[in-house]
């Protein structure tokens, strides 16, 4: 069984975010990037699915400019088996990159297509279930357990609001993965070497036959309000009317 | 246990919020959330490093791809396992062993040992990126990470066969670790008159030894102990080496050190009394261990070098964070020229020491023959002047610099002692200048 795992690079976390002067955007330059943590998570759980014997291949996929290339090494230095590189320097969106990972998945035919549940950069949460749909395969989002079953199907366990639901759902399917799920090793210095010789193979949003172009445009970006001091207030109508019209709470 | 790198995300995420910070500041007094322990371990957010990612030590050009994903993976360590529990493993003179042992893991326990006994077969100049990026997060571990690397190559390259297969395996994974015992209470700098003696047991082909060796770093904890002992005449060529077990019988071990840094390493005497040590425990031939011990130093020297300049790196991006956020006189003091030619000055340095301590790597991988001097020179170079950066950043810090809570202190307290182990610095003066005086004799 093949499991296709999305990766996607991103700011590192422990980063100290800067809004660019101009409101375009955040501050790129010369910041560190790394595979981002939920990714990293999937990764780590179709490679012990693999060593489970439950599969015999993972590959991973990543779309971007050329150094999506350094985070799909990473992956491969964890222990995926192959590498495809959807190169492209357009501005991907989620609704973008579900479509391209439909058309990777109908290509590369996974029995499992994991994803982290978001991306620390913009926080979608919205490229599994896309794809789960664009593709018509079932999904179980936020998972913090994952146990294969022997008829084809998958049992996960999920964190929601309300608690935990457990659904079980039929191969192939989507799963994105939520913090509890596992702790991702450290690729180590052997399979950094070894990585070295993993097939990267490189693709083209046009070959894949898929239209790219952003349905929306970010007009601006800033940095969220200074925290103000606290302000004493001399009765309760003083306060209720503060709540209604000023914060808006109530 | 390796702890999950998402599962940081979530901590440090909890502590940026109701963590009392001013201006990106921690209030003096005010305490978030506690890391690991009941004393208050500061974040790196709060000790204000740029660890939050630039280029901040400009390298990467310098560095192959191979390099650069050992760098990478060596910080992403650092700063997961090592930089939030150093302050506690310093204060509680606490060896994190299974720290030591996941490094090991991950391929730093045998950077430079063969393949087919465990090692990553990496050479000096990818040691120095590794080591350099590890003791950016905790000098004293990394150091100890170095020497047991040492004691590893020395079975590697001067070992038999028989011996790297009986000894390197269990080492280069760490389930064994090892120490490396030069010195002596009353040798020193002038190691070549070492007291501790092997004598040939009449009868047999076992060597016993008598003796004691000071200040062994991982002393007590270490299984495996390199031990130049004394076979013959007085002088170098006298000397041998010896593998010695810590459960033999004859070996002890003096209280552990109380020392003013290395804290989270132990150190102590190893006494040794009429230790029966088969002959296959020597590694290379009599009279060779000098020379061994000698050898190991080019490359234990390097290390130091590169233990300092991460320290130093370290202290500087903090330094820089903090006179960024720092007001007096209606200014960060980040904006006064004084502050900002020191920034330049110990970026200057700092980047000397790295190039010195990279040119003795690339020396001693090629087998130069002045390999030698240049470790010398890069150790002597950059532990004095990496010392120097960190107490600038001290400085810089004001009076929270001598502050335990912030972790600037124990770097200094660290880096002290680079100037005087593993050869002082007038012992390198010693080194380089003989070895000017005989290229041009």
């Amino acid at each position: 069984m093949k499991i296709l795992v999305a990766v996607k690079r991103v700011i590192d976390y422990a980063v100290k975010i800067r809004v660019k002067p101009d409101k375009t955007g955040v501050e790129m330059n010369n910041v560190k990037m790394s595979m981002n943590p939920f990714c990293e998570i999937a990764l780590e759980e179709a490679l012990r699915i693999k060593e489970a014997g439950k599969a015999s291949e993972v590959v991973v996929v990543s779309m971007g400019g050329p150094q999506c290339v350094e985070t799909l090494r990473t992956g491969l230095a964890m222990g995926a088996d192959s590498a495809i590189h959807v190169s492209t320097d357009t501005p991907l969106y989620p609704l973008a990159v579900a479509k391209l990972l439909c058309a990777v998945a109908s290509r590369e035919q996974p029995q499992i297509l994991l994803l982290g549940k978001q991306a620390i950069d913009d926080d979608a949460n919205q490229t599994g279930q896309m794809v789960a749909g664009l593709l018509q395969w079932p999904q179980a989002t936020f998972a913090s357990k994952v146990a294969l079953g022997d008829k084809s199907d998958v049992t996960v366990e999920r964190e929601v609001d309300g608690g935990l639901e457990t659904l079980r759902l039929q191969l192939p399917a989507v799963i994105t993965t939520d913090l509890r799920l596992n702790e991702p090793r450290y690729a180590t210095l052997p399979n950094i070497m070894k990585a070295k010789k993993k097939k990267i193979s490189s693709i083209t949003p046009e070959e894949l036959k898929v239209d790219i172009q952003p349905d929306f445009m970010i007009l601006e970006v800033v940095e969220p309000a200074k925290r103000k001091g606290g302000v004493m207030v001399s009765s309760v109508d003083e306060l209720v009317d503060k709540l209604k019209n000023e914060a808006h709470v109530i | 246990m390796i702890a999950s790198k998402a599962g940081r995300v979530v901590g440090k995420l909890a502590q940026k919020r109701g963590s009392g910070f001013l201006n990106g500041w921690p209030r003096f007094g005010a305490y978030g959330i506690t890391t690991t322990s009941a004393k208050r371990v500061p974040s790196t957010e709060e000790a204000g490093t740029s660890q939050s990612g630039h280029s901040s030590d400009w390298n990467q050009h310098r560095l192959t791809e191979d390099q650069l994903s050992f760098q990478a993976l060596a910080s992403d360590f650092a700063r997961n396992e090592m930089m939030p529990f150093a302050a506690e493993w310093d204060e509680r003179k606490h060896f994190p062993v299974d720290v030591v042992r996941s490094a090991a893991n991950l391929g730093f326990g045998g950077i430079f040992c063969g393949h087919d006994v465990g090692g990553s077969g990496l050479s000096r100049a990818d040691g120095a990126v590794i080591f350099e990026a590890l003791a950016y997060g905790d000098i004293g571990t990394t150091a100890y990470l170095t020497i047991h690397n040492m004691c590893c190559a020395i079975v590697d390259k001067f070992g038999t066969g028989e011996q790297r297969q009986t000894w390197l395996p269990a080492l280069t994974c760490m389930d064994r670790l090892s120490s490396y015992c030069l010195t002596e209470p009353s040798s020193g700098s002038d190691a070549a008159s070492l007291r501790t003696t092997a004598r040939k047991d009449a009868g047999s082909t076992d060597y016993i030894l008598t003796g004691e060796k000071a200040f062994v770093s991982g002393g007590g904890f270490s299984d495996v102990y390199l031990v130049m002992a004394r076979t013959g005449a007085d002088g170098p060529s006298g000397i041998s080496c010896f593998i010695v077990e810590k459960d033999m019988p004859g070996v002890s071990f003096g209280r552990q050190e109380d020392k003013m840094g290395w804290r989270s390493q132990p150190t102590s005497a190893v006494i040794l009394e009429d230790v029966r040590v088969p002959e296959q425990n020597r590694i290379g031939s009599e009279g060779q261990g000098f020379s061994i011990a000698l050898s190991a130093l080019d490359g234990g020297r390097i290390n130091i070098g590169t233990c300092s300049v991460g320290g130093a790196q370290f202290c500087l991006d903090t330094a820089q964070e903090y006179v960024s956020t720092r007001k007096q006189f209606g200014k960060s003091i980040i904006d006064f020229q004084n502050t900002q030619f020191k920034l330049a000055d110990m970026m200057t340095s700092v980047v000397a020491s790295r190039l010195m301590v990279a040119n003795a790597a690339a020396a001693l991988d090629a087998n130069a023959k002045w390999a030698t001097p240049s470790a010398a020179m890069a150790k002597r170079f950059a532990t004095d002047t990496c010392f120097n950066v960190c107490s600038d950043a001290l400085q810089l810090h004001g009076g929270y610099g001598y502050l335990k809570d912030y972790p600037i202190e124990r770097y200094l307290r660290d880096l002290r002692v680079h100037m005087i182990l593993e050869g002082t610095n007038e012992i390198m003066r010693l080194v380089i200048s003989r070895h000017m005086m005989k290229s041009k004799a």
